[in-house]
């Protein structure tokens, strides 16, 4: 039998990593004082930084058991990742730590190769899914992963606990000392949000580019001071792929009532007056509640002062038509988003730090009034996890689901089934969101309100047409419909780590049982 | 009773399940390809035997691939299999229903 300790979300956590990370406790963070690090700067006045070939900057600057980095702004569209690790693996390279923002489709079988070949052995990033997700899921990796946040990868990079040797950063332009931004080129992203921490703190920073500029090139979101090399590569990304076109507004009635529903409950709520602020994820029904949330600001006449984190063509739309004042864009979901940000001077580029570190001289995300976020599973104790599937196997991401869920108001919005899947159960398989962070969850047939919050009761018990029920409730009528399911099956052993916003231990993932 | 001929009812879509039936001697053997198979595969195979066993059917090969379906699909597919496998379909068994 392992030996374990019950966190404070009643998750035992094997007492091997507790001794290197505290269990989950709370939420707040308080007033620590932290001590942040610095990168090594190898000193150069710029006029030797462009190289031809990937092969040679890996063969001079990776070596057995760095830690290197990539971002995953050009998303299934990334070439850069691939090209890579290709010449990383083919040089031998051992014990490598991959800590990239987060891993993408695209990745996947590059990184069981390499964890096959013994060239990666540790891992950290937002989450996995697809072949990867199932391979580590079925132990294909030693170590655990360690699953961050983005504003805990921030926090992290920030005090040292991850160190990157050399930072891999796709750009779609670049001059020859590295001045870059994520905004024109064929492969345009928008922000770089997520890529400016490892610009700003990885001892060597490489920058790939498919686009070399006239110097110098503005506006530089990464700068010259902050890189060593610009790799002339053919093609950083598909631009199909990078982003997709106009997301199309859901007709899907489901989603459509329970936009409506998510709505009503942020216009009858104590937030929703002048100067409000909100972020909104990029799923069918997260887009359909800005469309409603639009005519509800028109109706009352009321602006928001800012719409937080991941950007999407609708809430573009809601600052071009003045019912938002500013958009703090840490990334951008479609080509709408992306490509408005080089002529809205009110869409301002934010690293992951700002948005959303919790050792930090106040995140974006400690005033955020209103979040909107998507669950896999919640359970009747409000706990949300948004990483492991039905079947126990790894196929999500944190992304900044902690981090939002410290607005003034977090909404849970998810269909009650999906399918012969309940979302509302009795324990989540894997918490990622501790339900004291959690404060509504809305479904087609109800709303839940987390007990903690009397106050928001109150005030939506007020609200004739509300269905407001116990989320027990929910659990339950989800169970009618589709079934007692069997109890997952694991092993033993740990295959992944999942670190709250602060880094404290909120659960493990286990191998599953073949 | 007897299997007349190999029968299939329901389709591959999501939340759907699709059964096969065709002629068997030694009971009700089933196959079963399900998205859910670790949650409901004991579940999905009882609904199945329970609805053949009230059609009358004791011996026949199923094949099924389900697709996350709830247990009153399952039943409703299974029971449309049997009747077409059977031969009856112009002459529901109303009971079993």
């Amino acid at each position: 039998m392992v030996n374990t300790l019950k966190n404070k979300v009643e998750r035992e956590i094997p007492a091997e990593f507790l001794e290197t990370r505290k269990g989950f406790e709370s939420t707040e963070i308080g007033n620590p004082e932290i001590q942040r690090t610095a990168p090594q700067v190898r000193v150069s006045t710029g006029d030797d930084k462009v190289v031809d070939s990937i092969e040679d900057i890996v063969k001079k600057l990776v070596k057995d058991g760095m830690t290197i980095s990539f971002h995953h702004h050009l998303r299934e569209g990334d070439f850069i990742f691939n090209k890579v690790m290709d010449a990383i693996i083919s040089l031998g390279i051992k014990d490598l730590t991959l800590a990239p923002s987060s891993l993408t489709n695209t990745m996947n079988d590059k990184v069981v190769e390499a964890i096959k070949a013994g060239t990666i052995t540790n891992i950290t990033s937002s989450g996995m899914r697809g072949s990867l997700g199932e391979a580590v899921s079925h132990g294909l990796l030693k170590n655990p992963v360690i699953f961050r946040s983005h504003g805990n990868r921030a926090r992290s990079i920030e005090n040292g606990e991850i160190k990157i040797d050399v930072a891999f950063l796709g750009v779609p332009n670049a001059d020859r000392l590295g001045n870059a931004n994520g905004m024109t080129g064929d492969a345009a992203f928008g922000s770089l949000g997520y890529a400016l921490m490892d610009a700003n703190y990885a001892n060597k920073v490489v920058l790939l580019t498919d686009n070399l500029v006239d110097y110098p090139n503005t506006p530089a979101s990464i700068k010259q001071t902050q890189v060593d090399y610009v790799v002339k590569v053919d093609q950083v990304g598909d631009p199909d792929r990078i982003g997709t076109g106009a997301t199309r507004f859901t007709k899907n009635p489901k989603d459509l009532k329970i936009a409506k529903m998510v709505n009503d409950v942020i216009v009858h709520s104590p937030y929703f007056k002048q100067g409000f602020s909100f972020q909104t994820g990029s799923g069918g029904a997260a887009l359909a509640v800005a469309r409603f949330l639009r005519q509800s600001m028109i109706d009352s006449d009321i602006k928001a002062s800012f719409a937080l984190g991941g950007i999407t063509k609708p809430i573009v739309d809601l600052l071009e038509e003045g019912l938002v004042n500013k958009v703090m864009d840490v990334q951008d979901f479609d080509k709408g988003a992306a490509s408005s940000m080089k002529n809205n001077k009110n869409q301002q580029e934010i690293d992951a730090s700002w948005y959303a570190d919790p050792e930090n001289k106040g995140a974006m995300v400690d005033q955020l009034d209103v979040a909107i976020l998507s669950a896999l599973e919640i359970d009747t104790d409000f706990n949300v996890n948004v990483m492991t599937g039905s079947n126990g196997v790894i196929r999500g991401a944190i992304g900044g689901h902690q981090d939002a869920a410290t607005a003034k108001m977090t909404i849970i919005s998810a269909p009650l089934t999906r399918g012969r899947i309940a979302t509302v159960v009795p324990k989540v398989s894997t918490v990622v969101t501790p339900g004291s962070s959690i404060d509504v969850l809305v479904t087609e047939v109800g709303i839940a309100v987390n007990p903690k919050r009397q106050d928001l009761i109150d005030a939506f018990k007020q609200v004739p047409g509300l269905p407001l029920v116990s989320i027990e409730e929910l659990q339950q009528r989800a169970e009618k419909i589709v079934g007692k399911p069997q109890p997952l099956e694991y092993t033993d052993r740990t295959v992944a780590l999942v670190t709250y916003r602060d880094g404290s231990l909120i659960d493990v993932i286990k191998q599953v049982k073949d | 009773m007897e299997i007349k001929q190999t029968a299939l009812a329901g389709t591959l879509e999501s939340s759907d399940i699709q059964i096969t039936l065709s002629q068997g001697s030694n009971g009700i053997q089933i196959e079963l390809d399900s998205s859910v198979e670790a949650l409901y595969g004991p579940q999905i195979k009882q609904v199945i035997t329970t609805t053949l066993q009230a059609a009358g059917i004791d011996n026949t090969q199923v094949k099924a691939v389900d697709k996350g379906a709830l247990d009153c699909v399952i039943k409703a597919r299974t029971l449309a299999a049997a009747q077409r496998a059977l031969g009856t379909v112009d002459e529901p068994n109303w009971e079993v229903l």
